[in-house]
């Protein structure tokens, strides 16, 4: 049986690697993931692991050693945060497109200028299209678990792809909460054994990675790579509910809540979805239709599931905590609607950005947005497409 | 020269049919590091001409395992392999015995890889970084690195009517990894051959971080006939321009001292990229390139002759 | 592995690796070659310097670590072993179009003399 305990996001996730103990980290502290590698590097010190722990001189070397380390054949773990996954940006690339399992655990934070070291999605939405299987989370449970998943799903031999496993900086990273630890030896049975597929360390094969493809190739690789998060679609369902029937917490690629009959819903990512339901519940009470969809899995993004999930409600906000300057609608909208652009009902949607910078958004603010959804619907009419929640000063007309 | 015969005997390690260009001396470091041993050697090969001739999908003329990643990591992705390597050996997953090799040009490692070579020579990953040194980034047609020296007419410090090439002396890269308290650093030539074998062996055989800066004259980029490779280096440690010495546990070792030392104009007249500094208006660039030449060389033997 | 043009997306392997070391054998370089090295196994001496500054692993060996000749597949005609090979007469560049109009034969006979 597991146990309650009361930690923060970091300290879950460094349990959760403890649990796994892989084979190599590579990692650079970055507030607000500095705990994860400084956590690991105590449980390594008192032998409570033994992962090779490669304390690197930048987050660029971080992801490079993890591609070299994966290559060579093994389980590869990192974490970091805003300008540390930003340097990491080039090497994320390589780490998907040459298909090496590995976790990074994420905590998301806001990317300079200003500098500020508070939680937004600034940073993962940047590397949305890295090739990664992104999975978001809610709370310190969420993120434990997770991480254990995402070991499954990474090495499952259909997808061979890296995971980032997301949690809100500083929201989830420094609240401590009460959560449930597995006990060591059912964390390492359910993960299993890793067999890498082209090690480079079985000199006998003598692989060669990262050859260089001209116009006449690079094409259809990359159409194969895609092959693989494709594939992580109905894994991360199926290794979810594995994890449910071996641990009791069941996991699909988005949570619905009071979503059967809802008429207003907000869909989003992340810790604050918390305070969302808490609303969603108060506004249940008063006979308000309200339901929240939260998702999950971003990368790859489930649009058939949400466009059903989705299909009957009458308005719709999406909330991103990022500001794509420059973008006609925020990643989380324009994924969201464009899923919706084929249902039959097709639902209105508009696009909302709170939390930037590590902003809070509060149940009240939640209300305004239900009531927003309400009037759309009653008038049929959308006054703003793009609206900013909790700033100083009024955006647009 | 049985040394040679015994070693021909073995087999290449790096197949033909790569797309270096005709007289490149990268392939003859190559191979000197594949035939001068039977260790299996796993290589990260940073981006460059060496990397995009060699692995050129969907052919690869690498007989040993091999990874490209990016231009500026190819020290932290061997430090990662090399990590990996540690915990098969732990857990038994393998018995050999295999070494672990970053290869680099001179933009891989003076420049945008520098940091990830320092890093990886700090934490004492037990690899060799081979620099193959071939003084601009010639992969990119021939711009000016670090390592390109005073007077170099490249791409991006090209000779004009105001202009006369590159201002700038080269980086002395030895000294930065040897302030990495390093156990072994060499610099070598290509055309000394059992110097660069009898180095990358010793390289090989010691644990821990080692470096090797092996000069690669550029026919393509410095603007010489392809079978003049061998001698364009050969002139280059003649004039000490690229003097050949070991630094072992913090003391110079000379490994060659030309009887006598010719002038750097020598080894300038051989290319294209030195031609304006044979110009008589440009006789104060000549000048100053002899006193860089003759400052890095004087420095050499006096730390070698007092023991440092 | 398959290679070649015709090769689908989905019939490359997991990751673009290549699992054939050295298949670049079966890209054959030796028609850059505009001038070619000719051998003259008589004045040879085996001392290998042309194998050791090969840059394309063109030079023959026999099962004794000697010189057997030169591997034109893959030869581009640099011109380094001939230029580095200290026995004169044992190595020598000569047109690829010298070959061609007037035979091997009498090309070996005019830069080597002899037989
Ligand atoms: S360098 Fe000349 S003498 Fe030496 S083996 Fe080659 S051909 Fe013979
Ligand atoms: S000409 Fe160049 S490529 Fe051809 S055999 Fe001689 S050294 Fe090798």
């Amino acid at each position: 049986m597991g146990k309650k305990v009361a930690l923060d996001g970091n300290a879950a996730a460094a349990h959760a690697i403890r649990q796994i103990n892989p084979d190599v980290i590579a990692a650079f502290p970055i507030t607000p993931s500095t705990q994860i590698p400084m956590t690991v590097s105590s449980f390594i010190a008192d032998g409570l692991m033994d992962t090779e722990l490669v304390t690197v001189e930048s987050e660029h070397s971080a992801m490079s050693a993890c591609v070299g380390a994966a290559a060579a054949g093994g389980r590869v773990m990192t974490a970091t945060a805003a300008q540390g996954l930003a340097l990491m940006w080039e090497i994320l690339y390589i780490a998907s497109s040459m298909r090496l399992p590995m976790v990074t655990v994420i905590a998301a934070r806001a990317l300079n200028a200003p500098l500020n070291i508070h939680g937004d999605h600034s940073d993962v939405m940047g590397a949305r299209d890295a090739g990664w299987i992104q999975l978001f989370c809610e709370d310190a449970q969420e993120v434990y678990d997770s991480i254990i998943q995402a070991i499954k799903i990474s090495e499952n031999k259909d997808v061979l792809t890296p995971v980032m496993v997301v949690m809100d900086g500083f929201n989830t990273t420094h609240s401590v909460e009460v959560w449930e630890m597995e006990e060591d030896e059912r964390v390492k049975e359910f993960i299993g054994e890793y067999e890498p597929k082209y090690p480079l360390l079985d000199v006998s094969r003598k692989i060669t990675y990262g050859a260089w493809a001209p116009p006449s190739e690079y094409f259809e690789h990359k159409v194969n790579q895609l092959t693989g998060i494709i594939r992580a679609r109905p894994v991360v369902k199926k290794v979810g509910e594995e994890f449910g029937k071996v641990f009791g917490r069941s996991y699909d690629c988005f949570e619905l809540y009071k979503l059967d009959d809802a008429e207003y819903a907000i869909v989003m990512m992340g810790s604050a979805a918390g305070t969302a339901k808490d609303v969603v519940d108060v506004l249940r009470e008063d006979g308000v239709k309200a339901g929240l969809l939260k998702i999950r899995m971003f990368r790859p993004f489930p649009a058939e599931e949400i466009k059903e999930a989705l299909g009957n409600v009458k308005v719709v906000a999406t909330l991103d905590r990022v500001i794509p300057a420059g973008a006609y609608g925020s990643p989380l909208f324009n994924e969201v609607r464009s899923a919706l652009y084929d249902a039959p009902k097709r639902p209105m949607v508009i696009d909302y950005i709170y939390g930037l910078g590590g902003r809070d958004i509060q149940p009240k603010h939640f209300k305004e947005v239900y009531e927003n959804l309400q009037r759309i619907a009653k008038t049929g009419k959308i006054e703003k497409m793009l609206d900013f929640i909790n700033i100083r000063g009024k955006w647009g007309k | 020269m049985a040394f040679l015969n015994d070693l021909a005997k073995r087999g290449e390690r790096f197949a033909p049919g790569h797309r270096l260009c005709p007289g490149c001396g990268q392939s003859i470091i190559v191979r000197a590091l594949l035939n001068i041993t039977d260790y299996e050697i796993v290589i990260a090969n940073a981006t460059g001409c060496l990397e995009v001739c060699s692995g050129l999908f969907p052919y690869t003329s690498w007989c040993v395992p091999w990874i490209h990643s990016a231009f500026e990591n190819a020290a932290s992705t061997i430090a990662g392999a090399e990590a990996m390597y540690r915990v098969w050996k732990r857990k038994g997953r393998t018995d050999k015995d295999i070494k672990f090799v970053a290869l680099a040009s001179d933009g891989g490692t003076y420049d945008i890889g520098l940091q990830a070579l320092s890093g990886a020579m700090e934490r004492w990953h037990d690899f060799l970084y081979l620099c193959i040194d071939n003084q601009a980034y010639e992969n990119t047609g021939v711009q000016r690195s670090s390592a390109s020296p005073f007077g170099a007419n490249t791409t991006t410090t090209p000779v004009g009517k105001v202009k006369r090439g590159k201002e700038q002396r080269r980086k002395d890269i030895m000294s930065i990894v040897e302030g990495h308290h390093i156990p072994y650093a060499a610099q070598a030539s290509l055309h000394n051959w059992r110097d660069l074998m009898n180095k990358i062996k010793r390289a090989l055989d010691t644990k821990g971080p080692t470096y090797i800066n092996v000069l690669q004259p550029c026919c393509t980029g410095w603007g010489f006939p392809p079978d003049m490779t061998v001698e364009v280096a050969r002139i280059a440690v003649e004039t000490c321009a690229w003097p050949i010495y070991e630094v072992v546990d913090g003391k110079v070792k000379i490994n060659y001292k030309p009887k006598k030392k010719l002038p750097v104009e020598e080894w300038f007249k051989m290319q294209r990229r030195f031609a304006h500094m044979l110009k008589p208006e440009n006789k104060d660039l000549l000048g100053r390139a002899q006193e860089l030449v003759d400052e890095h060389w004087e420095w050499l033997l006096k730390r070698e002759a007092a023991g440092l | 592995m398959k290679i070649g043009e015709k090769v689908q997306w989905n019939e490359l392997l997991t990751g673009g690796v290549i699992e054939d070391p050295g298949n670049s054998i079966d890209y054959k370089t030796g028609s850059w070659r505009i001038e070619r090295p000719i051998w003259n196994k008589e004045a040879c001496i085996n001392c290998m310097f042309c194998w050791v500054y090969c840059p394309d692993s063109s030079i023959k060996v026999d099962k004794d670590g000697n010189m057997a000749g030169i591997n034109y597949d893959f030869c581009k005609g640099c011109g380094i072993c001939v230029k580095e090979c200290p026995k004169p007469g044992a190595l020598a560049m000569v047109l690829e179009a010298d070959i061609e109009k007037k035979g091997m034969d009498v090309v070996f006979k005019e830069t080597f003399g002899g037989k």
